[in-house]
């Protein structure tokens, strides 16, 4: 259509006009600038997305660091020095997320970064920790095959959580088909790389592995589950393995509720789903679906039900629930606080060689040692969606549960099968057993 | 003597063997309180062998018990080694004897079930309520039997078949009794025959699974007719799939249609590319939220006709906000494209963290009513109600904007300023009031748009972001000033992506959809359903 001049275009506003509108915003802006903090207390920053695809579930996790630094503060700080939190808001956005870390290092001069779920999100700050050296606590789970000297893992590696999946299902369930579904980027590309070639290992055929991906925020799940059923229908006992992220859960959870897929039928067993994503859905139809965790909110100990209660009197709220990642950054965090108060300074290097060897009970009744290739010892559990949106445990027993050694590099990936990492004797994340030498950068 | 001897062995034996079933009757005695006392120790295994156990009994708590087990209401105390029945009007009942309790002790919870246990108790309960008056559990205990196929079931699944009078009912337990004979190890060969037979006439995705698993131990012949009926049936279920796949197609160019067809009044009308389209949909959907928040409060019983408040209140404010836009910077920029473009895209960024500032960032839950729950079967297809009412929703909405520009004086008004702006001015209409007005109502629909997708989506700031680019794909891709362009556009769409995603997948199929817009672009580049004209720009 003809870009008229016809309309009546109102008068612009003068030049000067402008001018002094723009400058009565920039004085009313600068304002609300921050007051300068306090230049003796040490400060811990917090990189978890507040907005966006994922701040559904790393919300929680900024609010469980902010508690245990209160704590902390409570007893007297570290090293007689209070601690103090700075948060910052990446917005589920990888590039931000680099630069948000760059901002806490050279700006806020943070002693330690707690952050980062996606694992797009951490290949994203990771040459910013290692240009900057500083220190990287990692909660989350994720697909291994990575072991830097300043990032200390202290979710899941593979063999920590997706591979006794995959055994108690075809255990229990005997299952004998697999959908791998997953969120399109690194860490359910890899998982299911690792997934896939442990599955053929054991003699599953290719025909019988059906694998999938989806963007962000996916909320059109009716052909993919439509696809799933069908598969499911071919004689052989299904399982869906799920590692899709974000809020991308809700439809798709759902959507499987709607068509009628019970975990009777096809179970569905996920590794970025706890407590937290399923607070906003409603669960009855989701029972008996699984989760593979380290954690559960629902594991009676005395150390859980101490944190629980801390939790809620923080958070005012006896409705906020707990999950595994919080565990991990109540681990990470007193970690951390051993370590520098071994190496009785919070210099990096120092706090560094200081991490390995540290011993944490967690919250499940064990005790969690950080291993030279900073990763951590875990137990592991698998449980079932109830009524109530909590998990009851069906593998792994509390009580005596063995608590397994984070392996970062695959056994079951050529590429990686014969790399360990050791940042203590050996001083690399991915030393070639068989050649014998160092390969570099521990990616 | 002889005979003697023989009848004093005799009575030995006897005497040994009525001392055996003296010794053995208390076992068979009291083997129910037994049963039930392996749920005392809450392990997987015991609870199984408790089911089968029961199950088997005859005992007539044996269907109370294995129900409230399936619904969590059977409580075990594993101290005191007491087993509980919670019923559903509050009473307490001892498992173990029938007896009524006064209450259940704190220490008691619900029995622990996995996957297994639930679909052994499944199984179990259908046996049990094959002969249940209802006709509603007669058909799912068929349905439950049919799937496990376990023998024991054969002599009820046979009586019920011969008391039965309702038609689906029976057919259902000639499915079962089919699947049972099928599995049966001693079955005729004729009788295996016919149940393939049966079988292969439910077609259904369960009957393609047991077809497909029958196991190598049965006849040739069996086995042959097995294959073959599952060759039938995948056919079949391949055309199916295909009218599956259409109607995925419908349901997702219904969202595209009420997504873009706002879009399509303010950029036909106006030429205005409104990047704040998106935001309007984002301020429907929380219109939403806040009207369930408030009933959730206020007014629990009226959860069923919250969208029903939620429309009309959702194009108010969306189309109050829309005008205002209008007024404030839109009317400014008229004749400069890229202005309008980098302004509502700013405006969109306002407007996304006004609303985070307002509601929070995280997602704000919006429950669906129970009559957008769930799904029924047409044929072998699934159709899930909340993609259904969006469909008939959306239709509805479509047909009244076709009509309110047809018969309206404001449609009619709309209708000569996208053809020809100068000569509608110069027949006397006020054109920057059309323009305010069609904004509006563009931003009105948006938000009618939000609260429909906030049942089928995240309610979220950046709501409105997943969803612009498609709303101008179709806006694009149907052409613009024809409300049918966008209608056959978001359509044509919507079942080429949905055909494209079993193929190549969610974000290749997207891409793909891309790719052959632009193509189309090439060709024609104003659309689908161009309008036509002198005045109109060539």
């Amino acid at each position: 259509m003809p870009i008229e001049p016809t309309h009546n275009i109102a008068k612009p506003l003068s030049r000067r006009r402008w001018l002094a509108l723009a400058a009565g915003a920039a004085l009313g802006l600068a304002t609300f600038a921050p007051a300068k903090a306090a230049d003796d207390t040490i400060k811990i920053g917090i990189l978890h997305s507040l907005s966006g695809t994922m701040a559904i579930s790393e919300t929680t996790l900024k609010d469980v660091m902010l508690m245990l630094i209160d704590e902390q503060n409570k007893k007297g700080g570290v090293l007689g020095k209070k601690l103090e939190a700075v948060v910052v808001d990446p917005a589920s956005n990888w590039p931000l997320f680099a630069e948000k870390a760059r901002e806490l290092i050279t700006k806020d001069k943070v002693s330690v970064v707690f952050g980062c779920w996606t694992s797009v999100s951490r290949k994203s700050v990771l040459p910013v920790f290692k240009e900057l050296n500083s220190i990287l606590f990692y909660p989350v789970q994720y697909e291994g095959e990575e072991s830097e000297r300043n990032v200390f893992y202290t979710g899941a590696a593979p063999n920590q959580q997706a591979i006794p999946a995959v055994d108690y299902l075809m255990k229990e369930e005997k299952v004998k088909r697999w959908v791998l579904a997953g969120t399109d980027y690194v860490y359910p590309r890899t998982t299911n790389k690792i997934l896939e070639a442990y599955l053929k290992a054991k003699g599953v055929a290719q025909d019988d592995i059906m694998i999938n991906y989806t963007p962000f925020g996916h909320s059109d799940w009716q052909t993919i589950v439509a696809d799933i059923k069908k598969f499911g229908s071919a004689g052989k006992k299904t399982a869906v393995v799920s590692t899709i992220n974000g809020d991308a859960n809700v439809p798709f959870y759902k959507e499987l509720g709607n068509q009628g897929i019970k975990a009777t039928d096809i179970p569905v067993v996920a590794f970025s789903v706890g407590e937290e994503e399923l607070a906003g859905l409603d669960t009855k139809p989701l029972l008996g679906h699984l989760a593979a965790w380290n954690y559960f909110e629902s594991i009676k100990t005395p150390d859980n039900d101490k944190f629980i209660k801390e939790w809620h009197a923080f958070t005012k709220n006896d409705k906020r629930t707990t999950n595994d990642p919080m565990e991990a950054h109540y681990i990470g965090f007193n970690m951390w606080v051993k370590a520098v108060e071994k190496a009785k300074s919070f210099d990096p290097d120092k706090v560094i060689d200081a991490l390995p060897g540290t011993k944490q009970a967690n919250l499940t009744g064990g005790v969690s040692e950080m291993l030279p290739n900073h990763h951590i010892t875990k137990p592991v559990f698998i449980g079932e969606i109830r009524a109530d949106g909590q998990f009851n445990v069906v593998s792994g027993d509390p009580k005596k549960a063995k608590l397994v050694p984070g392996d970062a590099w695959s056994d079951y990936l050529e590429g990686s099968k014969d790399l360990e990492a050791d940042w203590v004797t050996l001083k690399c994340g991915n030393y070639n057993k068989v050649q014998k030498k160092c390969l570099g950068s521990g990616t | 003597m002889q005979l003697s001897r023989n009848v004093r062995s005799c009575l030995r034996a006897l005497a040994l063997i009525v001392l055996l079933i003296a010794s053995a009757a208390p076992a068979f005695a009291a083997p129910f309180e037994d049963s039930v006392a392996k749920f005392t120790t809450d392990d997987f295994s015991d609870t199984e062998d408790a089911i089968g156990e029961i199950a088997a009994s005859g005992n007539p708590l044996a269907y109370p018990i294995i129900s409230a087990l399936q619904e969590g209401r059977l409580m075990v105390d594993t101290d005191a080694k007491k087993v509980y029945i919670k019923q559903p009007d509050g009473k307490a009942v001892d498992a173990a004897t029938g007896a009524t309790v006064d209450s259940i002790p704190d220490s008691a919870s619900a029995v622990n079930l996995n996957n297994r246990l639930r679909r052994t108790a499944e199984a179990a309960l259908g046996g049990l309520t094959l002969l249940s008056p209802d006709v509603g559990t007669r058909i799912s205990a068929a349905q439950s039997v049919f799937k496990s196929h376990e023998e024991s079931n054969l002599a009820t699944v046979e009586t019920a078949l011969a008391k039965e009078t309702n038609k689906t009912a029976k057919q259902a337990l000639t499915e079962a009794r089919a699947a049972i004979l099928l599995f049966k190890s001693d079955a005729a060969e004729a009788d295996k025959l016919d149940a393939i037979a049966t079988i292969k006439s439910r077609g259904d995705q369960d009957a393609l699974g047991m077809l497909s698993d029958i196991g190598s131990d049965q006849p040739a012949s069996v086995v042959k007719a097995a294959a073959a009926a599952v060759i039938a049936i995948q056919s079949r279920l391949a055309v199916w799939s295909a009218v599956q796949n259409a109607w995925y197609g419908l349901s997702l160019g219904s969202v595209l249609l009420l997504a873009a067809i706002g879009l399509a009044i303010t950029f036909g009308v106006m030429g205005v590319i409104n990047m704040a389209h998106g935001e309007m949909v984002m301020i429907g959907a929380y219109c939403t939220f806040v009207v369930q928040e408030v009933i959730r409060t206020r007014y629990p019983g009226l959860f069923d006709y919250s969208l029903l408040i939620a429309v009309p209140l959702a194009f108010v404010v969306s189309g109050a906000i829309g005008v205002l836009i209008e007024r404030s910077i839109i009317r400014f920029l008229y004749g400069r494209p890229l202005e309008t473009l980098l302004a509502t895209w700013g405006l969109s960024l306002v407007l996304q963290q006004a609303v985070r500032t307002l509601f929070g960032p995280t997602n704000r839950e919006v429950g669906n009513p129970s009559w957008m729950s769930g799904a029924f079967d047409l044929g072998q297809i699934t159709i899930t109600y909340n993609r259904l009412w969006i469909l008939c929703f959306t239709l509805a909405v479509f047909a009244i904007l076709l009509l309110m520009l047809r018969f309206t004086s404001l449609g009619l008004q709309m209708r000569a300023v996208t053809q020809n702006r100068r000569m509608a001015a110069s027949m006397g209409i006020a054109t920057s009031r059309v323009d305010a007005l069609t904004f509006g109502l563009g931003s009105g629909i948006a938000g009618i748009a939000g609260v429909a997708l906030s049942q089928i989506d995240n309610v979220s700031p950046n709501l409105g972001q997943s969803y612009i680019i498609d709303s101008f794909m179709v806006v694009v891709f149907g052409g613009v000033g024809n409300l049918w362009g966008t209608l056959v556009g978001a359509f044509s769409l919507g079942i080429a992506n949905k055909f494209l995603e079993p193929v190549a997948g969610a974000v290749l199929g997207k891409i793909a959809i891309l790719v052959l817009i632009i193509l189309f672009i090439q060709k024609r580049p104003r659309g689908l359903f161009a309008l036509k004209g002198r005045a109109v720009e060539a």
